[in-house]
């Protein structure tokens, strides 16, 4: 195993309350020191002066599309995709065919992610069968099974009685659900934030009170049962007071949010020109609102009202966007523009540094409890931690998708500039990424 | 007037030039831009007043109508303005062709476009269809109503109406009435009036109205009520919508009863508005709906004259659009 020493870079770790200018030694599969002018023989020293060293970062909320939507990305592509973004670890959403509601299924899930993950994969289960929405799924088998949280997706659990009892099996088995808090006869046909702009474009809009109203009524629900309640990519300045009053009132709820959802708002369907773009890669659901909610988002994540940064990477193939905006698949292929736009939020003074960290970090390790099953994971804690990120939070690059490893191209953050890269991903104590060497 | 049998003559001519390959809507044109399409669209309705009604200014262009939902004047319109220029004219619809076996739009405009098509006219369900399209070919694209949208040249044939029978729109009220939520020809019509000049009030249940399309341009205004009665004090123009009767559905109308009795357009209602004003429609109606019968056929009515003005102007688009593409 490499012996890795990592010279002179910040190291910021929430977990910790670590933030000092110093050395990092990695020796032997894990982190072994933190300190100032640390002497090791042998260690493949690494000089980070001006970068910034944190625990590799954590997603809540990705899509890997393997089993069933090979075309649109494989655990292969998308988790060599998270390595570059600098997660370590991902949560694989079981919106796949076939979706992971029993045993086999998560367990053959499991034996692909063995097979071609590179990096470590934690799969989320169904809440009901076949994400239909009518019937439960078999809820303690997939917590047998290694399922670290419940949840149907894009599918929102709409029938009220059902979501209340797999609440109830939820709080029995200790399993978060995370849930995409939506009202489907609210939003009808729906396919962008309802207001100034889905009105100017003749294009059915999303009202923010589907969101909403649904985010009520599962945190009712969560309170009738003491479950954990995990509210996927919140989108708007009303749901996040709903999550501060809950948490107030001292629920069991946590939230998401995505880095699209803080960086862009609904203009970005119309672009930037003259004449409206109908820009399909702008297509998400939830999907993106106004400058208003967005400025609340951002404030809910500096205050903690939110838990985590989770990017809802959704990789699509070129035809599921290549097509009228109404037919466009939802979903932004993310992971490896993910913490460039979090640090450009953080250059222009609009995060701050820790607070975005730890909601990459400590933040979604705390909320789905990961530290229970993997010890040191998003923190830097000596004798414990595996992997880390080092990131140059001040270096610009232009987003180019054709550098993808994603399949999925779709952003509409092509041709971009952003500030902030990560250069180097250390992952079971060995360098897994290095951005110098990928673009040698 | 411009001599539009001279191509020669009229590629001469000062003023303004049509700059844009393609027309999406009419947000896209400037004030004199619009002006160009209604000086163009008078030497047009000339041509069409001659005996023989047609030129040959645009022989050898090819016209190629794409239509994938039902029309039956638009069509018909643009085919009537293509062949009155002279142009060889090919009608698509998406039945009966590749479309219907799941051909993409990008690829049914590419393969149009290798046809030898010059313009394309299209007609689509899903609101921005032909911006897409706009970007995949170098055929020039024409919107003739995508989804909720635009319907650009219907809102050019509205104002080319309006300024026969009233002059400049400078301070005129147009009240447009009914289902503005799923009209594509009143987004169209918002910009090309209040670029004109033209106040506008928009007005239906509260349901159908979206309230963020009010607003103002430095020429013109665009407010939004739900009460008629208010609304045509003083109202110059009168465009009455198409109800559909689906809109009952989810509750958009309690029933097409309950909307007659707010919103039809009526002899006790016109007689709010200024006298003389204009009663517009841009079809098809449902008379005794949105519109009683006499007023629709009555002395203020304009409605088939909308219907043989859109020739004039739709020739008008044609031949600037395709001279444009010979310089």
């Amino acid at each position: 195993m490499t012996t890795l020493l990592f010279r002179g870079g910040r190291v910021i770790d929430p977990a910790n309350g670590v933030d000092r200018v110093c050395d990092v030694l990695v020796d032997g599969g894990i982190i072994t020191r933190i300190g100032d002018r640390i002497v090791q023989s042998g260690a493949h020293e690494i000089d980070v002066t001006g970068s910034i060293v944190t625990p590799a970062f954590v997603d809540l909320h990705t899509h890997l599309r393997e089993p069933g939507y090979e075309q649109k990305g494989t655990v292969a592509t998308e988790t060599e995709a998270a390595l570059r973004g600098g997660f370590t670890t991902v949560c694989a959403m079981p919106n796949t065919s076939p979706a992971p509601d029993s045993l086999t299924i998560v367990q053959s899930l499991l034996e692909l992610i063995a097979r071609t993950a590179r990096v470590r994969v934690l799969p989320i289960g169904c809440v009901t069968r076949g994400r239909a929405g009518k019937e439960l799924a078999d809820l303690s088998e997939l917590a047998d099974a290694g399922c670290i949280a419940i949840s149907d997706d894009g599918n929102p659990v709409a029938d009220g009685r059902l979501m209340r009892n797999a609440l109830e099996y939820a709080a029995a088995l200790r399993l978060p659900l995370s849930e995409h808090c939506d009202s489907p006869s609210l939003n009808a046909d729906g396919v962008m934030n309802e207001g100034r702009i889905s009105e100017r474009l003749g294009l059915a809009g999303q009202p923010a009170a589907a969101e909403v109203s649904a985010i009520a009524r599962n945190i009712a629900l969560a309170e009738t049962t003491g479950a954990h309640l995990h509210i996927a990519h919140v989108s708007t300045a009303r749901s996040v007071e709903l999550v501060a009053e809950a948490k107030a009132r001292g629920l069991h709820v946590t939230a998401e949010v995505t880095p699209s959802h803080l960086f862009l708002t609904e203009d970005a369907v119309f672009g930037t020109g003259p004449e409206a773009a109908y820009d399909t890669n702008a297509r998400i659901n939830p999907p993106l609102r106004t400058e208003a909610d967005r400025q609340a988002l951002l404030r809910a994540l500096n205050n903690g009202i939110i838990d985590a940064i989770a990017t809802d990477h959704a990789p699509h193939a070129i035809e599921d966007k290549l097509c009228e905006f109404d037919v466009a698949a939802p979903g932004i292929s993310c992971l490896e523009t993910a913490a460039a736009t979090i640090f450009t939020l953080v250059s222009r003074g609009e995060l701050d540094l820790l607070a975005a960290i730890r909601a990459l970090t400590a933040g979604p390790v705390a909320t789905f409890a990961l530290g229970a099953r993997i010890p040191g994971i998003g923190a830097l804690t000596p004798g414990l931690s595996t992997d880390l990120v080092v990131l140059a939070p001040g270096e610009n690059w232009t987003v180019d998708t054709s550098t993808f490893a994603s399949k999925g191209k779709n952003t509409p953050l092509n041709g971009q500039s952003l500030t902030g890269r990560v250069r180097h991903v250390v992952m079971n104590g060995e360098l897994a990424y290095s951005a110098e060497l990928a673009h040698a | 007037m411009l001599d539009v049998s001279n191509p020669e003559a009229i590629a001469n001519e000062p003023g303004t030039r049509w700059r844009t390959k393609d027309l999406l809507d009419t947000d896209q044109l400037t004030p004199e831009e619009i002006d160009l399409v209604m000086s163009t669209a008078d030497a047009m309705h000339d041509v069409r007043s001659r005996p023989v009604g047609k030129v040959a200014t645009l022989r050898g262009a090819t016209v190629i109508t794409l239509f994938y939902e039902q029309s039956t004047r638009t069509r018909a319109s643009f085919e009537v303005a293509a062949k009155s220029l002279g142009a060889d004219v090919v009608n698509l619809t998406a039945s009966g062709s590749s479309i219907e076996k799941g051909e993409s739009l990008i690829d049914t405009v590419r393969t149009l476009e290798a046809i030898g098509a010059d313009v394309v006219v299209m007609r689509h369900p899903n609101s921005g269809a032909p911006y897409l399209a706009a970007r995949h070919t170098a055929a020039s694209i024409i919107n003739g109503g995508d989804g909720t949208h635009a319907h650009p040249t219907q809102a050019l044939l509205d104002l080319f109406t309006m300024r026969r029978h009233i002059g400049p729109l400078e301070g005129k009220r147009v009240v447009i009435v009914g289902d503005i939520l799923h009209s594509r020809v009143a987004r169209s019509n918002i910009w090309t009036l209040m670029a004109a000049g033209a106040s506008v009030t928009l007005c239906g249940p509260a349901t159908l109205v979206p309230r963020t399309l009010a607003g103002k341009t430095e020429r013109g205004t665009c407010d939004v009520t739900t009460n008629l009665e208010e609304a045509l004090e003083g109202a110059d123009v009168i465009m009455t919508l198409r109800i559909q009767k689906e809109r009952q559905h989810f509750g958009f109308i309690p029933s097409l009863r309950d909307y007659i009795r707010g919103y039809q357009v009526n002899a006790r209602r016109l007689a709010i508005a200024n006298p003389g004003a204009l009663v517009m429609h841009p079809g098809p109606m449902n008379e005794g709906i949105e519109i009683s019968p006499d007023i629709a056929h009555g002395l203020g009515s304009v409605i088939e004259e909308q219907v043989t003005n859109g020739v004039a102007v739709r020739m008008a688009i044609l031949y600037l659009i395709t001279t444009a593409r010979a310089q």
